[in-house]
């Protein structure tokens, strides 16, 4: 084996609220962003990633930032940062967006809410590993709004089709959200954020938790019998079948929204209107298409190709790269995600990597490999 | 010579007259997590110890297994084409990876027991 079994811990790593909790439950943990978190439990992360398309798991999310931008204006100033609307975000209303460099490049991608209250109030979730670098992109480029970082909550995703009834059993009133709608909710006196989101494809919850009440928690949602818990390498499986972007990897700064398949994310007003960094880039990607495209990747036979490999067309010109490849355990079989030249980004089309020097077929496929199960309410509406 | 040999790689071998089955430990399939494909070389193909052998592959990553010892590829373990996670299952018993010729009796030797091992195992934990 070449691999090394003593992992090496450069510096000291955070550790969230449920650390004891994942150890107790036998977690094998990792570094990540920075922080050490449960990489799977004793079950395996395939078990663990058909347990959440199959009922409902729990995952500790509480390395992602979060805070508060409040102030008047908030959410129209927002906007000079982010292509999507922001400014007629309906309140208890989430979306999906990016913060974009003046190029158009992706700095990182994040949730939106707009808050009830008589301020004007904006949750953000954004990614571990940039939140320090978001944080002060915010404080410097919209120095008239308060950012306040919520340094004292965790935050834990429950995730799959049993997720709404084992909540419902902890918490109240909270069956009826629809899809990227958020509530406040009461957890023993304390005060909970809960947004019916995640990024496994599944229907789903997170909820943002005050640091002592997390252990507490997330042991009533395990004690329902369909919640198991979940680690990263089944969050990642899930995602990447998914078809849903992984920051630092199918998304960074030298990849636009469109070309990453995130045109939906902005809103026709703001494809009009412009005002948000790097606008004639993707107004031109918009208009005449871009360049290259992020597509679905179906490797030929069992061996999964992995980030990085090369995608070369049937002449041998290099068109393309892996981002993102791994195993389904849904489907049982390899898949990736990456970016090929729009000319070659179409499904059916036959593309050539390498394994170990060998030749390997890779057929270009639609995104996403699992089709998404989001709630989209009583009456079937769908996000407003 | 006769019985279970150790690497510090936790591959394991079980040597039958001058026949290797060559393994990896359960230590080994434990980090791996699910393992979902295994490459295996042809038979007839001569490594020398520490040579590429094999590939795991797992959900996450891919693990080179080099060769513990030099010898020929007699046989490989078909039925990890179709069932890779017989790895998982039962990595000392049906989810051995291949055998090989003992090229030299002598680099046996250099191996640790199982008593061994577990010692290194310990002192590693």
């Amino acid at each position: 084996m070449s691999e090394s079994f003593a992992p090496r811990i450069p510096t000291p790593l955070e550790k969230t609220p449920l650390d004891a909790l994942h150890r107790a439950l036998g977690a094998r943990m990792t570094p990540f962003a920075g922080y050490e978190l449960p990489l799977h439990y004793p079950a395996g992360v395939v078990a663990e990633h058909i347990h959440t398309r199959e009922k409902a798991s729990l995952f500790d999310v509480s390395h992602m930032g979060q805070a508060i931008l409040g102030g008047r204006g908030a959410a129209e100033q927002i906007e000079s940062l982010v292509p999507a609307a922001i400014a007629d975000l309906h309140t208890e209303r989430t979306r999906y967006s990016q913060l974009l460099a003046e190029d158009g490049g992706v700095l990182d991608d994040l949730m939106i809410t707009r808050l009830p209250g008589r301020d004007e109030r904006l949750l953000l979730i954004v990614n571990a590993a940039a939140k320090q670098q978001d944080f002060a992109l915010l404080r410097q480029q919209l120095p008239q709004l308060a950012l306040s970082v919520l340094t004292g909550r965790a935050l834990i995703a429950l995730q799959g089709p049993r997720a709404a009834a084992a909540l419902a059993t902890v918490l109240q009133e909270l069956e009826d959200m629809p899809f990227m709608g958020w509530r406040a909710a009461e957890f023993r006196g304390a005060g909970l954020f809960v947004s019916r989101s995640g990024y496994t494809g599944e229907d789903g919850f997170e909820i943002s938790v005050p640091n002592h009440l997390a252990e507490p928690l997330a042991e009533a949602l395990l004690g329902h019998p369909d919640v198991a818990p979940a680690g990263l390498a089944a969050r990642d499986s899930l995602r990447l079948e998914a078809g849903l972007c992984l920051y630092g990897h199918d998304l960074d700064a030298t990849t636009d929204p469109i070309e990453a398949g995130l045109a939906w994310s902005i809103g026709k007003r703001r494809r009009e209107q412009g005002g948000f960094p790097g606008y004639e880039r993707i107004r031109a990607a918009l208009a005449h298409g871009p360049a290259r495209l992020r597509v679905g990747l179906l490797p030929e036979g069992r061996a999964p190709l992995r980030e990085g490999a090369a995608l070369a067309a049937p002449d041998g010109r290099i068109i393309g790269r892996i981002t993102s490849g791994g195993y389904s355990p849904t489907l049982s079989r390899p898949i990736a995600m990456g970016y090929v030249e729009s000319g070659f980004a179409t499904p059916g089309v036959t593309l050539e990597s390498r394994l170990r020097d060998k030749p390997v077929a890779v057929e270009v496929t639609s995104l996403p490999f699992v089709p998404h199960r989001f709630f989209r309410g009583p009456a079937g509406k769908d996000r407003s | 010579m006769s019985g279970e040999r150790y690497t510090k790689d936790h591959d394991f071998l079980r040597v039958e007259g001058d026949i290797a089955i060559v393994g990896i430990t359960d230590f080994a399939q434990s980090q791996l997590g699910d393992i979902v494909f295994v490459e295996l070389p042809a038979p007839g193909k001569r490594v020398a110890k520490g040579e590429q052998l094999a590939t795991i592959e797992s959900v996450k990553a891919a693990s080179e297994i080099y060769a513990p010892i030099s010898g020929e590829v007699v046989a490989i373990n078909d039925r990890l084409e179709s069932s890779p996670d017989l790895v998982n299952k039962e990595p000392l018993g049906e989810g051995w990876l291949l055998t090989l010729r003992v090229a030299d009796a002598a680099e046996l030797e250099e191996l640790m027991d199982e008593d061994a091992y577990r010692a290194f195992l310990e002192s590693e934990g």
